[in-house]
């Protein structure tokens, strides 16, 4: 075992972590966000709202996100910088670093995932407790914001927790586009080096260590939700 | 043969500037890959849920901690991971038998890193649905005088798999998606099909769309076959 590119790339190590970070947790809390309308859609929608929210998340779970980010990335980004006049109108968009499509690709791919889990909170929640709700006169999205989505939330609570780990599990995959995350730098030195299990093993290491950290943090939570409040 | 099957029918694929060939190279790969891994993660896993079931506390113990390894480190490392250390083992055994130097196949080492990275999650399915198999009607068979294995074979496995299957459905999706990740050490599968295709044409979009189309159509296909085994396997319980 040969230890001493280690001193040399810790800055870059300690970037790639931050960039990492950024991903995971950025598409999480948005991921998050986006699924609520979209579970939303699938229940309460018309017909083609329905369809159409139900047909992006069967969509977004069928690809590899390997997959996705390559056509995000290299697909879209060349079909954005080959359509005539974005250019003068949107020159960001046209320029937009790899970092923001994966930040997109991950966090749609995440809204998707918990979508499809809080549609089925959603239902379960009985109807029994939203009618109580409005018939102290709460409005529709006070319900939502202070019964039905809480009631939900808890009910699917550890499938959530697990999803977040799955979610950071998966964050590695994102250097296969030009963005410095943890594994691109491991990668580097993979390809300066010639070395192979030291890099990989190091940043399984820090992997094992956040994803120790994060089911701690989650069982920590899972601790303050009520135990018998479902009776 | 195959070969020229899959470039014949790359004709099918016009949009893919003569690569459709590769493409459909790609997807058969992935298929068997996934397939193949897929099966090897099952008699790995289901397996080890025997053991853990019948063996003592440390092969318990040893079992558990093997499965929950394998599940906290993200696929991408471990398979990059296997993948190196078990062409490196099968090269340092064979030097060692005096078969002299020896390369793994690239597939081949997929499907072997597939397997055993899908094993860590069979065993959890197989060993939940162990536990759900009413252990009066297992002692009913042995006091029979069944043999272990058929008891096994005639008593826990028809009991176990409807409770198994929707798990094994999932872990299913999951290889499948999980095949594009030993792209990243070279095998040529779909994603590393669509890859090479995009950048000899320049055409990248075209290219990815549709191996994500394929993606769709795969887990589609597979989701209906399941829902209709899992049919089958429930046939003699009530319809709800």
């Amino acid at each position: 075992m040969n230890w001493s590119w280690l001193p040399e790339y810790a800055p870059q190590l300690l970037n790639g972590f931050v960039v990492t970070l950024l991903i995971f947790s950025v598409s999480v809390v948005v991921g998050f966000v986006l699924a609520v309308p979209l579970a939303l859609a699938q229940i309460g929608g018309g017909w083609l709202t329905r369809k159409l929210a139900h047909g992006f998340c069967i969509t977004l779970r069928g690809i590899p996100l390997l997959l996705l980010l390559f056509l995000f990335y290299y697909g879209l980004g060349s079909v954005l910088a080959l359509s005539p006049g974005l250019r003068e109108v949107a020159p960001w968009l046209v320029r937009l670093d790899a970092f923001w499509y994966v930040l997109i690709a991950f966090t749609i791919n995440f809204a998707a995932h918990e979508a499809e889990v809080l549609r089925g909170a959603l239902r379960a929640v009985p109807r029994g407790e939203l009618e109580a709700a409005e018939s102290f006169g709460l409005g529709r999205f006070t319900i939502l914001r202070r019964i039905w989505l809480p009631s939900a939330v808890l009910r699917v609570y550890p499938v959530l927790a697990s999803d977040v780990i799955a979610q950071l599990k998966a964050t590695p995959v994102a250097f296969v586009v030009p963005v410095v995350d943890l594994m691109a730098v491991a990668q580097n030195v993979l390809q300066d080096r010639l070395l192979i299990y030291e890099p990989l093993l190091f940043v399984a290491a820090i992997y094992l260590t956040a994803t120790f950290l994060v089911l701690k943090f989650s069982a920590l939570i899972g601790r303050l939700v009520p135990q018998n409040w479902l009776e | 043969m195959q070969l020229i099957l899959a470039m014949q029918l790359g004709d099918l694929l016009p949009w893919l500037h003569g690569y459709g060939g590769l493409l459909l190279q790609g997807v058969w790969r992935t298929i068997y890959v996934g397939l193949a891994g897929y099966a090897v993660g099952l008699i790995i896993g289901l397996s080890l849920a025997l053991w853990a079931s019948m063996g003592g506390s440390w092969a318990r113990r040893g079992i558990y901690f093997y499965s929950a390894m394998l599940r906290a480190l993200p696929e991408l490392i471990l398979i990059m991971l296997l993948y190196y250390i078990c062409g490196d083992a099968v090269t340092w055994l064979f030097a060692l038998l005096g078969f002299g130097h020896i390369e793994v196949d690239g597939p081949v080492a997929a499907v072997i890193v597939l397997g055993l990275a899908s094993s860590a999650y069979a065993v959890e399915i197989f060993g939940a649905a162990l536990r759900a198999v009413p252990l009066g009607m297992v002692e009913a068979g042995l006091s029979l005088g069944m043999s272990r294995l058929t008891g096994f074979r005639r008593i826990s496995f028809p009991l176990m798999m409807p409770v198994a299957l929707s798990g094994l459905s999932n872990l299913w999706l999951m290889v499948l998606k999980g095949t594009s990740l030993v792209s990243v050490v070279g095998v040529m599968e779909l994603a590393l099909a669509a890859e090479q295709g995009a950048g000899a044409t320049k055409a990248y979009f075209t290219f990815y769309a549709t191996a994500a189309a394929i993606y769709l159509l795969l887990a589609y296909v597979s989701q209906r076959l399941f829902r209709r085994l899992e049919q089958s396997l429930r046939r003699d319980q009530e319809a709800a």
